[in-house]
């Protein structure tokens, strides 16, 4: 169902039957072009759900397609287009959040995570006493060890 | 009451009863199950009829509405506000779900339909843990049964019925709704049962192997439908929403997947306790998260908190509601676990180099792929709430961070499945996964220099895909000691090996072919956006397009922009594309229908866009292998097929050693 949602949200975005880049926005410069296009990949329509301006339909996302680009002309690197941006719509409009105090905890949660339950893991294994309390197999691993020899078994009477 | 109207309008009164009954008796089990589970057998035979009898009328709730939509009874509020008298058969019954009220209703019917399956294969389960178990599950029906009833009642009648229906968005008429919805809920409210058998075994404070070993097919069955509604829903959106996308790490897509995460690793640790008895309390755990996410899946997102645009969610109490229920069921479920999981009997020791090794970070790496994915989705939420700053977190950081994840799990994945339990030789698994590796070095250099390198982490990802694909065969070739002995001898073997060993081999032979479709499309997808006019022809990746003709062609409840196009392939032969650009009669709105043509597992999308100056603007892209990516979702669920028709883990088989059911020695 939930491509359900993101369908219905898209309704949003077809309300203007305006679609995605078009070529009479294109650049004649194919570099500049290509920036323009991996810059837009990154800037979230700010109608849309979810959407980055590159792909999204809306009129909204079409004029900062448009500007994106008469920046890109006027000399701008890609960082100085993002800040353009960013200084007028705010950092929610970037779809790649930029790593500072506030998202700090967002870009730290994988890795610390991971580092956790690697070092769970490690600690684990250190206490674990070493081997020799357990009888050599248990009840339900003998049963199995059967089980795979008489499978074997039927294989190689087969062949 | 002899006239036909009559009786369809009591068949949706009927419905709304049986509802009710089925609810009331949910509750009755509940009581029953969850506190008096000690009472044995006798209390088990009626809660398992109770479940069957939850299901059958839940059913005929379902088939009440599905009637009022199929007889286009517009006096049911529902089937006015969804459905549309000329609207084919298959949409007017995939309407029933297409909305709040009657998904809710699907929800419940496969709810009701695990529990009766339960207890109608658990006949050979302890009577304490059936009877808690099916004890859960009504807890659940009771639960969302209630908030049906109260807050979205899906059989709500209209004093005076409109004579025509407001139909179904038109994006939503479509196959892909009518199948997705039902596999998604599936697999979310299959992992029901692990929640329900995870609360009895913290109850009862009893597990053990044969806990694990009833749990792992259930898990199994939810997964394989998870796999496929998801693989499904990413092809419904390639084709349908028209620029050839197949995921946007879009909340609600997340909410789908990380379930699919958590479910994975339940499937992995679930082995390890059954072979080691270790890994118990991690392994309740995860089956109470699995469920978790599997309710944030389907509720979160239309509590109206994730996102504001879903029109489902357009009632705030409803989502109040839902909320309550949510932190009732988890948080309880949370509590039970922080008390109770101390008194399980942690047994097993291991090894790090070890199959079980290999499991638990297989556990571990999913784990943190499930929590990345989950702060990166709620983040922005808990940010907007506490601090006021609103920020997006998009595809960007999900690619980076997930990747940065799954590479290192691919990367030991051939391993697994080559380790013995208990102890393990690296160095040995290394031997056997040599000349693998080698084919996987050599298919990458061969195909990142016939394709270029365009990103310069696609290498690395080919790599990672043909090392996955190819070292999952590994373990048959061991196995059936494929060159050492005569082939005839060797597909004797192979034909004889437990079909668990087949379906390890080929679910990861499947997760390696997505790898390599995604690297494929993602590094080599070329696209072309220009302006084109009847009679003239454009060139991409050495196909040619030439567009023959424009047309205004009428269907049946829209009027279509029609470009007929003729695609040449570079070896020759010609293919037709007809794509669309609809505008729906009834509700105005546009749909664009994009063509595509398949060559191999690469495919030609083709999109009509909008008229410019006279001219047209077309959007053509080529999609290399991007077919793989949904075929390894097939063969990872057909491999998860397989692995229930194994003998030793069928629901309810004997335990005891397999007969060989082989053909006599010759």
């Amino acid at each position: 169902m939930t491509r359900l949602f993101s369908l219905l949200a898209l309704v949003f975005c077809l309300a203007v039957p305006a679609l995605a880049v078009s070529p009479d926005e294109m650049l004649d410069n194919p570099v500049l072009e290509q920036r323009a296009r991996d810059i837009s990949s990154g800037l979230r329509c700010l109608v849309c759900q979810n959407q980055s301006i590159d792909d999204s339909d809306a009129d909204l996302a079409r004029d900062l397609r448009i500007l994106v680009r008469e920046r890109l002309v006027a000399g701008d690197t890609n960082a100085e287009v993002e800040q353009y941006l960013v200084d007028r719509y705010g950092e929610y409009v970037l779809l790649n959040p930029r790593l500072n105090n506030h998202t700090f905890i967002l870009w730290i949660a994988a890795p610390a995570l991971l580092l956790l339950g690697l070092s769970g893991l490690i600690l684990a294994v250190r206490k674990t006493p070493f081997r020799g309390r357990e009888p050599a197999l248990t009840e339900d691993e003998k049963r199995v060890l059967v089980e795979l020899s008489e499978a074997d078994e039927g294989a190689a009477r087969k062949g | 009451m002899a006239a036909g109207g009559d009786c369809k309008a009591v068949s949706i009164e009927l419905g709304h009863f049986a509802l009710i009954l089925a609810c009331a008796i949910a509750l009755g089990s509940a009581v029953g199950g969850l506190l008096f589970w000690r009472s044995g057998q006798r209390l088990s035979q009626v809660l398992a009829q109770a479940s069957v009898l939850q299901f059958v009328l839940v059913a005929v709730a379902f088939l009440a509405v599905v009637q009022a939509f199929v007889v286009s009874d517009f006096s049911l509020k529902l089937a006015a506000d969804n459905s549309h008298s000329l609207k084919p058969l298959i949409f007017k019954i995939s309407g029933v779900w297409g909305n709040h009220e009657g998904s809710l209703l699907l929800w419940i019917l496969i709810l009701v339909l695990f529990g009766a399956l339960v207890a109608a294969f658990g006949r050979r389960l302890p009577a304490d843990l059936l009877n808690l178990v099916l004890g859960a599950q009504s807890l659940l029906v009771v639960a969302f049964g209630g908030f049906t009833l109260f807050t979205s009642n899906p059989f709500a009648r209209l004093a005076s019925p409109p004579l025509e229906g407001a139909d179904l968005n038109p994006i939503l008429q479509d196959v892909g709704l009518a199948i997705h919805p039902p596999l998604l809920y599936a697999g979310y409210v299959g992992f029901s049962i692990c929640f329900s058998f995870a609360m009895a075994a913290l109850i009862s404070g009893r597990i053990d192997q044969a806990w694990a070993r009833w749990v792992r097919p259930w898990t199994m069955l939810s997964w394989i439908f998870l796999t496929l509604g998801i693989a499904m829903g990413s092809y419904w959106a390639y084709y349908e929403l028209g620029w050839g996308g197949w995921w946007f790490w879009d909340p609600v897509e997340n909410a789908s997947f990380m379930p699919w995460l958590a479910g994975t690793a339940l499937l992995h640790s679930a082995l390890v306790m059954e072979k080691r008895n270790a890994l118990k309390i991690w392994t309740i755990f995860l089956s109470i998260i699995t469920f978790s996410l599997s309710l944030l899946g389907t509720f979160l997102v239309r509590s109206g908190i994730l996102t504001s645009v879903h029109t489902f969610a357009s009632d705030p109490t409803r989502g109040l509601v839902i909320l309550t229920i949510l932190a009732v069921l988890i948080g309880g479920a949370f509590l039970l676990f922080a008390l109770r999981a101390s008194s399980l009997r942690q047994g097993g020791l291991f090894a790090p180099i070890s199959r079980e090794g290999a499991l638990i970070l297989n556990n571990l790496f999913l784990a943190t792929a499930v929590g990345a994915v989950l702060v990166g989705t709620l983040y922005p939420l808990v940010l907007d709430a506490l601090v006021g700053t609103t920020i997006s977190v998009g595809a960007p950081f999900f690619n980076l961070t997930f990747g940065a994840l799954m590479a290192p799990l691919l990367l030991i994945l051939p391993f697994g499945p080559l380790l013995p339990w208990k102890r393990a030789d690296l160095v040995a698994a290394g031997q056997r996964l040599a000349g693998l590796a080698a084919v996987a070095i050599f298919l990458t250099i061969l195909v990142s220099s016939l394709g270029g390198v365009s990103i310069s982490l696609a290498p690395l990802g080919l790599l990672l895909g043909f090392w996955v694909t190819f070292g999952a065969l590994a373990e048959l070739i061991e196995r059936s000691k494929l060159g050492r002995i005569p082939v005839r001898e060797s597909v004797r073997r192979l034909v004889g090996l437990p079909r668990t060993i087949w379906s390890t081999a080929l679910g990861h032979m499947g997760l390696g072919l997505t790898v390599l479709g995604i690297v494929s499309v993602t590094a080599w997808e070329t696209e072309l956006v220009t302006t084109l006019n009847p009679g003239e022809t454009t060139e991409l990746s050495g196909y040619s397009v030439t567009f023959d003709r424009f047309e205004q062609v009428p269907g049946p409840n829209y009027l279509a922009d029609t470009g007929r196009f003729t695609i040449t392939a570079p070896g020759g032969g010609n293919k037709e594309l007809s794509p669309e650009r609809r505008i729906y009669v009834a509700s105005g709105m546009p749909t664009t229908e994009a063509a595509i043509e398949t060559y191999g597992f690469s495919q030609f999308y083709l999109q009509l866009g909008e008229p410019l100056d006279d001219t047209h603007v077309i959007r053509i892209w080529y999609k290399p292998y991007i077919l793989l990516i949904w075929i390894g979702a097939l063969v990872m669920a057909g491999a998860g097929a397989l692995s229930l028709t194994d003998r030793r883990l069928r629901v309810g088989a004997p335990q005891r050693a397999a007969k060989p059911s082989l053909e006599p020695a010759e």
